[in-house]
């Protein structure tokens, strides 16, 4: 599987949060994605960004096409150098909430999409990609 | 400064979410229609949500929260024109807008809040 061409944003404020949206959407519609997929994918990226901002004290997003033989995606991958996550078990759940807010964006997120994985370590950040096939 | 317009109609102030808002937007729309149902004496906010393509667990919450604030200051609140990828994405999210009335569109937002409205006054 290949990143055949991808992009990177920064998210440090708010207004970024709103540019990860876009970005994705346009790649969206770019691969065809259903308008219901096309949907998900883009509450996804906003629930997952804006985590990134709050609880990761910024980061990055990179937005990306990819290829799983003929079928085409779109892959987010979600980076930040925050404090990581404890326990990554709970955090998952919904309702869970590792500071402000409440939570819900992870367990959430997970479900809109078809690959979700989450590595993080405390101390040094959190890694969020998550995948939807078209 | 850019804000979302709150127009009145009646007893009922009217906002139309346009734009794909971020955070301090939506902050400023919950305020904004907290001061303009107690100035204008409102007994019903309506909420127009057709052109908004996402609603994530923010503005669910903002959603959630103008409706709670609004009740207390004696106004009901229905959201209306909610895309069908929309509902099934929140559902999905895990937000179920408890406590939010919703209807289809403006007309029938109306219709449900004159109806409310009129209950409230006669009893």
């Amino acid at each position: 599987m290949d990143l055949q061409s991808s992009e990177t944003l920064q998210i440090t404020c708010e207004e970024d949060l709103v540019r990860v949206r876009q970005a994705t959407r346009a790649r969206a519609v770019l691969l065809g994605l259903s308008l219901v997929n096309l949907t998900k994918i883009v509450t996804a990226a906003s629930e997952l960004a804006r985590n990134t901002l709050t609880f990761g004290g910024g980061g990055t997003a990179i937005v990306a096409t990819v290829h799983n033989g003929d079928r085409p995606g779109l892959r987010l991958i979600f980076e930040d150098h925050g404090p990581g996550i404890t326990d990554i078990e709970l955090a998952m759940k919904d309702g869970y909430t590792g500071g402000k807010g409440l939570g819900l964006g992870l367990g959430g997120s997970k479900r809109l999409v078809n690959e979700f994985e989450i590595s993080s370590r405390v101390g040094e950040g959190t890694r969020v990609s998550i995948t939807r096939w078209k | 400064m850019e804000r979302i317009p709150i127009l009145r109609m009646g007893d009922v102030l009217l906002v139309s979410i346009q734009v794909d808002m971020h955070d301090r937007l939506a902050q400023t729309l919950q305020e904004e229609l907290a001061e303009r149902v107690v100035k204008d004496r409102a007994r019903g906010v309506l909420i127009d949500i057709s052109v908004l393509e996402i609603v994530d667990s923010f503005i669910g919450r903002l959603l959630g929260r103008i409706a709670s604030i609004s009740r207390i200051l004696d106004a009901e609140t229905v959201i209306v024109g909610m895309q069908p990828a929309v509902s099934i994405t929140l559902v999905e999210l895990g937000i179920s807008l408890d406590g939010v009335r919703t209807a289809l569109n403006v007309e029938r937002g109306m219709e449900l809040l004159a109806s409310s409205i009129s209950l409230r006054t006669q009893e």
